[in-house]
């Protein structure tokens, strides 16, 4: 195990061991077989291998060392992939799914038997999620093909390095832990942060940052290269234009997000190895290791949600670690300004916040089996003790193994009368194998554990409305499906930097006309998709309760915060605040738990349950990383006042029991985690050759089978693994417990006449969702209808 | 022959400018029935796509492509005799070199048989490559004076671009910000025509002494509607 701040040349050090055993070792004869893969490298990001191939070739022929390298990833063709299965590389670069495929092939043993290391990039990256609970089982794999093979895994700092040596060894019997070897370098130049200091005025809401665009572009011509990060796919494409709107230099800005086509993000890296671009607007897709050489400026649009996540990405400028990075946080609005601040704070102490390990995935699992019995016959005893010897797994008790087991090879208790679910059978020799040789190749479109956004093709078609063509056009790039379902035919939005009209959805591809709308219907911005880390939020609780932690703060934030002190309260960092106050003809409760939106927002569906429950009459809520608001009908504070209902039994934990699971009976959400769930372990299938299913499909499908396992199977393996998803995932209902046991007696509540500073943020949420398309035009109509009538 | 508004069924907002009857097209041009007119100004051709054509299509692609085909509905739909592009049509003076073969031939296409007229701007002081049309930096038709930049000493009659207006309001705390034609009765003042060409709201400074504070009207360019706004409105 590695770890090495950025810059310091942990990937090259990583492949120095394999250089020197290739090197050494006698070439081939003419005629006698090729000896396969000796090292294997496997990144979270396809972007990050090829760019891994570039800078690893340059060292082989300068030293003329003679080793082939070569990637393979989802982007590479497919004939390229067949003669690499014949006749494959030294050193092949690659992605945890396709590891899984490899290895789910029966010529697996034979394709690995020379294979000496695997090297794990970014490894802290990897670990966290369902790809890296699949990753350590098909490492459990290899180590079976290869008992002696070497691991090494390399890694930006992380807060609990023993995590990750443990993944990396096979693990011994249960209560035991084995850990590698590890090497940590300290140090490297203290980056140079600043938070943007703007003239003009930081807004209450909102996540375009658009106020600071101006700024933003002096300080792209004030330097050479400037990579601009933002969080999310439609931010990137707002920055962007916005951003060439008042390009008045022409400079050369470009943009590189994970749902553009895969020809033009080559070009745009290629160019920016070339140094020809001076700004690039990128997403996640960018900021794990690629070594972009010559950049000297990070910009950070919004908030970076998480100290971590900051260090890593601020490491992209410049890329050496005997210099400082530069970089600039660009806060979209006021909250961000202070979770900035404690970032930058977080990033000088050297704080880490990665988010803890979870233990091994039940959906993944019962892929992975279904996977083993692909590549062969095995044994379940055998199979049973190769999975917990890798680390997620190491826990994974027999009882659960067999389940699994029986959910591929039945589909589990209420599945058994139904064929098509009997994957795999036991045979009289005692072997697990295949029903039928058609399940590998089926296997094969569903492997992976990716289904979080499934993707839709953009295509664009010429004609609009009712003659629009529904087949054919150029592609666009892919773009979530879940977002498209969100539109309506007709709807506009931006992608890859145009504004595009919203035709239809027919099988995998919705079909876009180019728009003339200056203003597209941009998605309202999914903050969700990073929750603000409990390490930062603690932090932001800490400056509202603590003046000196405010020092650094900009005048006008620290103003806001000041009169918040005046007019209402301001929390004690372990305390939770609660206002309640009257606003046009209805009455808000605004609760500041910041504990991210996800738990905001089952907050909120519990909330408005029990508020129901005691007659409080609640008609919404809306929920930010930072607060809650829930509006109603009735007067919160009179009844707070009157004690028709208490804070303290209106906040307590037992509201995850009952009605959580109430809730959870009738949600949509749930739902969906099954979806993911079932479809990871092979339930329902996303890909078929030549039918694709969209996620529209698969849904409703998926739907009738949760039904029918929540009546007939509650203990059923895929709701089990539904279940500790959504404890973590969508829900956060893990976080939200633990905040309702923190503060259990320390709710502060002030009844007010008017809104608070800070509850102007999150009011102005409010509703914020519908002022776009049609509605603007309301309130255009609206204003020129005034005017005539004053006319 | 004058344009009949009704006949056309466009969502064309009239107006009475310097005695002349105008129609302005939420998409963003100017027509003068009375003489078969069509204004778009700052068309900012070549601004995006001007680096590709050097360095690979990286760049916000079709940009051109977007604002000619744009312009081709306008022309389509009010079939003028003449037509004005009221400077800054090329984003560089070498802009006009770069024009993708495609986008030069569209253009050639909505020149044919109609009097072009390329009035200069400051990004394209010099008259387009092998394009055509007549080149001049005013244009006078009758009270009207069409340039590209506003001059700041007074003049009546004059319709010019070059500030990308743009508007703002506010109405029940929500704000609403769109390109907008702006004019205190005697100046009128255009907004860009091309794709990716911001906009400046006129609250600006960069519009002090321009117009009449108080005579101030804009008016918005809605999804398919103009929306007549007074300058009391409009906030920052």
């Amino acid at each position: 195990m590695l770890i090495a701040p950025t810059g310091a040349g942990k990937t090259l050090a990583g492949f120095l061991p394999s250089l020197v055993d290739l090197a050494q070792t006698p070439k081939p004869k003419p005629g006698e077989a090729k000896r396969g893969i000796h090292t294997l490298y496997i990144s979270p990001l396809k972007a990050l291998a090829v760019d891994i191939k570039r800078n690893l070739e340059k060292p082989i022929e300068e030293m003329g060392l003679g080793i082939d390298v070569e990637t393979r990833t989802g982007d590479t063709p497919v004939s390229r992939r067949q003669r690499q299965k014949l006749n494959p590389p030294q050193i092949m670069l690659t992605t945890p799914e396709q590891l899984a495929l490899l290895i789910a092939n029966k010529d697996a043993p034979r394709f690995f038997d020379n294979l000496q290391t695997v090297i794990f990039d970014e490894l802290h990256s990897l670990v966290t999620s369902k790809r890296g609970h699949l990753l350590a089982l098909g490492l459990a794999r290899l180590r079976s093909f290869r008992p002696d093979l070497k691991t090494i895994g390399l890694s930006a700092t992380v807060a609990e390095p023993d995590d990750l040596r443990r993944w990396l060894v096979g693990q011994p019997e249960l209560g035991e832990i084995a850990l590698s070897e590890f090497v940590h370098l300290q140090g490297g130049a203290k980056p140079n942060i600043t938070i943007l200091d703007s003239e003009e005025r930081v807004p209450w809401s909102g996540h375009s940052a658009r106020y600071a665009m101006g700024d933003v572009y002096r300080a792209i011509k004030a330097h050479g290269t400037t990579l601009l990060f933002v969080n999310t796919r439609s931010q990137s494409e707002i920055l962007f234009q916005e951003l060439w709107n008042i390009n008045e230099d022409t400079l050369p800005i470009a943009l590189h997000h994970g749902s553009l086509d895969v020809s033009q993000r080559r070009k745009v890296e290629e160019a920016m190895q070339r140094n020809e671009l001076r700004a690039i607007v990128a997403t996640s897709t960018l900021d794990l290791g690629i070594d972009w050489g010559d950049v000297d400026l990070v910009v950070h649009v919004g908030a970076p949600k998480g100290a971590s996540r900051l260090a890593q990405r601020i490491g992209r400028a410049n890329h050496r670690i005997d210099e400082p990075s530069r970089a600039i946080l660009v806060p979209a609005n006021r909250f961000e300004v202070m979770e900035c601040q404690a970032a930058l704070n977080a990033n000088y102490l050297g704080a880490q916040d990665t988010p803890p390990l979870l233990s091994g995935s039940l959906d993944v699992l019962a892929q992975h089996i279904l996977g083993t019995a692909c590549a062969g016959p095995f044994h379940a005893d055998g199979l049973f003790a190769e999975i917990t010897s890798s680390a997620p797994y190491a826990e994974l008790s027999r009882e659960q193994f067999d389940q699994a087991l029986d959910f591929v090879s039945t589909g589990g208790y209420a599945l058994r009368a139904y064929e098509q679910y009997a994957k795999i059978k036991k045979t009289e020799d005692g072997t697990w194998r295949l029903t039928h040789p058609a399940i590998a190749q089926r296997y094969r479109m569903n492997c992976g554990t990716i289904v979080e956004a499934p993707m839709l093709d953009v295509r664009l078609t010429r004609k609009r409305g009712k003659n629009a063509a529904f087949q054919g056009g150029p592609i666009l790039g892919k773009i979530e499906e879940g977002f498209v379902e969100s539109l309506a035919v007709g709807d506009t939005f931006l992608f890859s930097g145009n504004t595009l009209r919203l035709e239809g959805i027919r099988e995998a591809a919705c079909y876009v006309s180019k728009a003339a709308d200056t203003d597209p219907k941009v998605p309202a911005y999914a903050g969700g998709k990073f929750p603000l880390s409990t390490y930062l939020a603690d932090l932001v609780r800490g400056m509202l309760a603590n003046e000196t932690e405010r020092k650094d703060l900009p005048p006008q934030v620290r103003e806001w915060i000041e009169i918040q002190k005046l007019k209402s309260i301001l929390p004690k960092r372990d305390e939770l605040l609660i206002e309640t106050f009257p606003k046009g003809d209805r009455y808000y409760l605004v609760a500041y738990p910041f504990e991210g939106r996800m738990a905001h927002q089952t907050l909120g569906m519990l909330l408005t349950r029990r508020l129901e429950r005691a007659r409080a009459k609640p008609l919404g809520f809306v929920a930010t990383d930072y607060a809650i608001a829930v509006w109603g009908l009735r007067d919160f504070s009179a009844m707070i006042d009157k004690r028709e209902i208490t804070l303290s039994g209106l906040f307590d934990e037992d509201m995850l029991g009952d009605d959580l699971e109430a809730w959870l009976d009738e949600s949509f959400l749930l739902k969906r985690t099954f979806r993911n769930c079932a479809t990871i372990a092979g339930l329902i299938e996303r890909r078929f050759p030549g039918k694709e299913k969209t996620g529209r499909q698969m849904t409703v499908s998926s739907d009738l089978i949760y039904d029918v396992l929540r009546s007939h199977d509650p203990n059923h393996i895929l709701l089990q693994a539904t279940r500790a998803d959504a404890a973590h995932g969508l829900l956060d209902v893990r976080r939200l417990g633990d905040m309702l046991s923190r503060t259990k007696t320390r709710i502060v509540h002030k009844g007010l006449e008017q809104i608070s500073p800070l509850a102007v943020p999150i009011m102005l949420e409010i509703g914020r969702e519908s002022v776009v398309g049609e509605a603007q035009e309301a309130l255009l109509e609206e204003a020129s209808s005034e005017l005539m009538r004053i006319g | 022959m004058p344009l009949a508004l009704e006949e056309a069924e466009l969502p064309a907002m009239e107006m009475e400018f310097q005695g002349e009857t105008l129609l302005i097209d939420p998409r963003g041009c100017l027509v003068w029935p009375k003489e078969n007119l069509l204004v778009v100004s700052d068309l900012h051709l070549e601004k995006g796509s001007s680096h590709a054509a050097r360095r690979g299509s990286f760049i916000p692609p079709y940009d051109t492509h977007a604002t000619l085909e744009q312009l081709a509905l306008c022309i389509a739909d009010w079939q003028p005799k003449t037509i004005i592009s009221l400077g800054d049509s090329f984003h560089d003076e070498d802009a006009s070199l770069r024009l993708p073969q495609s986008c030069r031939l569209a253009l050639r296409q909505l020149m044919e048989a109609r009097e072009w007229i390329w009035v200069c701007g400051n990004h394209d002081p010099l008259p387009p490559e092998n394009l055509g049309g007549t080149f001049c930096t005013e244009m006078m038709m009758g009270p009207l004076n069409f340039l590209h930049e506003p001059k700041p000493q007074f003049r009546y009659g004059e319709i010019a671009g070059h500030l990308h207006p743009a508007a703002k309001i506010r109405r029940r705390g929500k704000g609403v910000r769109r390109r907008c034609f702006a004019s205190d009765g005697r100046r009128m003042i255009m907004p860009a025509f091309g794709a990716f060409t911001g906009g400046l709201n006129v609250k600006d400074q960069a519009y002090d002494g321009l117009f009449e504070i108080s005579d101030l009207q804009t008016w918005f360019l809605g999804k398919d509607a103009v929306y007549q706004i007074a300058g009391d409105q409009l906030v920052a």
